[in-house]
């Protein structure tokens, strides 16, 4: 009863691929006009907030580390659901009403900035003290050290792992399809729910998914040759 | 040209320099010896405030550093580059090519042009005998030529004093000589310099004076010759006794 659907009649077989072929135009631009972007811009700001929540952690300012251990608990211990949720659907309850695609990044940022800074706290204190020693010892301030000395060396400690984030992120934008944005996933539901064919539409957007994830572990590993460069093999 | 003036320090409990009173003059060449924990790469640290001192005052030509006032942290890096230091393990920037490592501190710290800087850390690559090695990253290169790069580096800052903090004890015996012989050639140049080390023929052949450290004191001071021949203090001749 269940398998007869299996063995598909040809009729099905034409109108599957009739399908197929009409809907990879739009999930294509779901992914290019949000799912890409949404990733890149969220993944730089949610960067940038974890190299100063990282520096934070690490500073001697009680208070700093504080601010940093708190938001750090706070992301990690909550559901990406439910803060996406917080931020859309909750904060217009106190007068804060934000569209869709940015309350997305926003949510985003907040998430990669509290795992990444993990990352890049490990990658700093694993260079050796020696090496900030050096760039004090040539007159260097702080802040000199951290950029020209420190960052270049942790930024090749951290890269496995920050890359991870970063793909893991590629797949997580399919929760901004929860808070009303027309991403990829989103446009495959949308889809499906007209012509009921919901194994197709969903492994076309899964295959989508998988395509951007591959090429991004390619320039991974292009990155990881560049910065190995001064290490011996 | 180095003013050292009743010099404390302590971690913690631990009291590692215990009043140290030092005069260098222009040019000279102080050789620190000692044994391990006597305070003497402490002393050295606490030249370029890479440690704080306790208390006490430093000078290095007309800047005074007062540690029994409140030193601000504005106050350190000037401070600083009056020295160049070179570190028992080199600690090169393994992401920067021998060239790069030497523009560092020119460009980043003092502002200066790439090209002047360039033409500058060639010529002291060049001077410590690696002007074939300009390209080279520091895993390329061997422990001894690591540490010129190092003494390179130093003195493109145009320090007033060179600090060397056990600069040949991480390398390979047929390798030491090397480097030693660059700091000879900065000796005989007019360099001052202060070098802890265990090197005795180095200090036998390039030191004006040399101070025998135990303890977090100086116990003694004099001309390498008498230190060596027939020094004043017990512990200083049986410290030599026994690593000679």
């Amino acid at each position: 009863m269940y398998l007869s659907s299996i063995f598909a009649s040809p009729e099905r077989v034409t109108r599957l691929i009739e399908i197929g072929k009409n809907s990879f135009q739009p999930l294509l631009e779901g992914a290019i006009a949000y799912t890409i972007p949404l990733t890149l811009i969220s993944f730089i700001c949610g960067l940038a907030l974890a190299i100063f929540t990282a520096l934070a952690r690490i500073s001697g300012n009680k208070i700093l580390q504080t601010i940093a251990r708190i938001y750090v608990s706070a992301i990690r211990g909550t559901p990406l659901l439910v803060q996406l949720f917080i931020i859309f659907y909750g904060l217009p309850t106190i007068g804060v009403i934000i569209d869709p695609f940015p309350s997305a990044i926003i949510g985003f940022s907040l998430n990669v900035g509290a795992y990444a800074s993990e990352i890049i706290r490990a990658a700093i204190l694993s260079i050796p003290k020696g090496q900030w020693e050096a760039g004090y010892s040539i007159g260097m301030s702080y802040s000199q050290t951290l950029k020209r000395i420190i960052l270049p060396q942790a930024s090749r400690v951290s890269l496995p792992p920050l890359s991870n984030s970063f793909i893991s992120l590629v797949k997580d934008t399919s929760l901004a399809s929860m808070i009303l944005v027309t991403e990829m996933f989103r446009r495959a539901q949308e889809i499906a729910a007209t012509n009921y064919e919901f194994l197709l539409l969903y492994t076309q957007a899964a295959f989508i998914y998988w395509v951007i994830c591959f090429m991004l572990s390619i320039v991974q590993g292009r990155i990881e040759r560049r910065l190995d460069r001064y290490i011996s093999s | 040209m180095i003013n050292i003036k009743d010099l404390h320090k302590q971690f913690d409990q631990l009291k590692v320099l215990k009043g140290i009173n030092l005069e260098v003059g222009k040019g000279k060449v102080v050789v620190v010896i000692g044994p391990s924990g006597s305070g003497k790469t402490t002393l050295l640290r606490c030249l370029n405030v890479l440690e704080q001192p306790t208390s006490g005052l430093l000078a290095i030509g007309d800047q005074v550093l007062d540690f029994s006032q409140q030193v601000t942290k504005r106050q350190i890096p000037p401070f600083r580059r009056l020295t160049g230091m070179v570190f028992q393990n080199y600690n090169l920037f393994p992401h920067m090519t021998a060239l790069e490592n030497v523009m560092e501190g020119p460009v980043t710290v003092k502002g200066e042009p790439k090209e002047t800087a360039k033409e500058k850390g060639e010529m002291l690559l060049r001077k410590v005998g690696l002007a074939d090695k300009i390209g080279f990253y520091p895993f390329q290169l061997s422990g001894g030529q690591q540490q010129r790069v190092g003494i390179a580096r130093a003195l493109a800052m145009e320090p007033k004093v060179m600090l060397f903090d056990e600069p040949t004890s991480a390398l390979d015996p047929e390798l030491v000589g090397e480097v030693l012989k660059v700091m000879k050639d900065l000796a005989a140049e007019g360099m001052t310099m202060m070098v802890v080390t265990h090197e005795m023929r180095f200090a036998r052949e390039a030191a004006d004076e040399v101070i025998f450290m135990d303890g977090g004191i100086i116990v003694e001071r004099g001309k390498p010759e008498q230190i060596f021949s027939s020094p004043k203090e017990v512990r200083t001749s049986q410290f030599l006794n026994l690593i000679q």
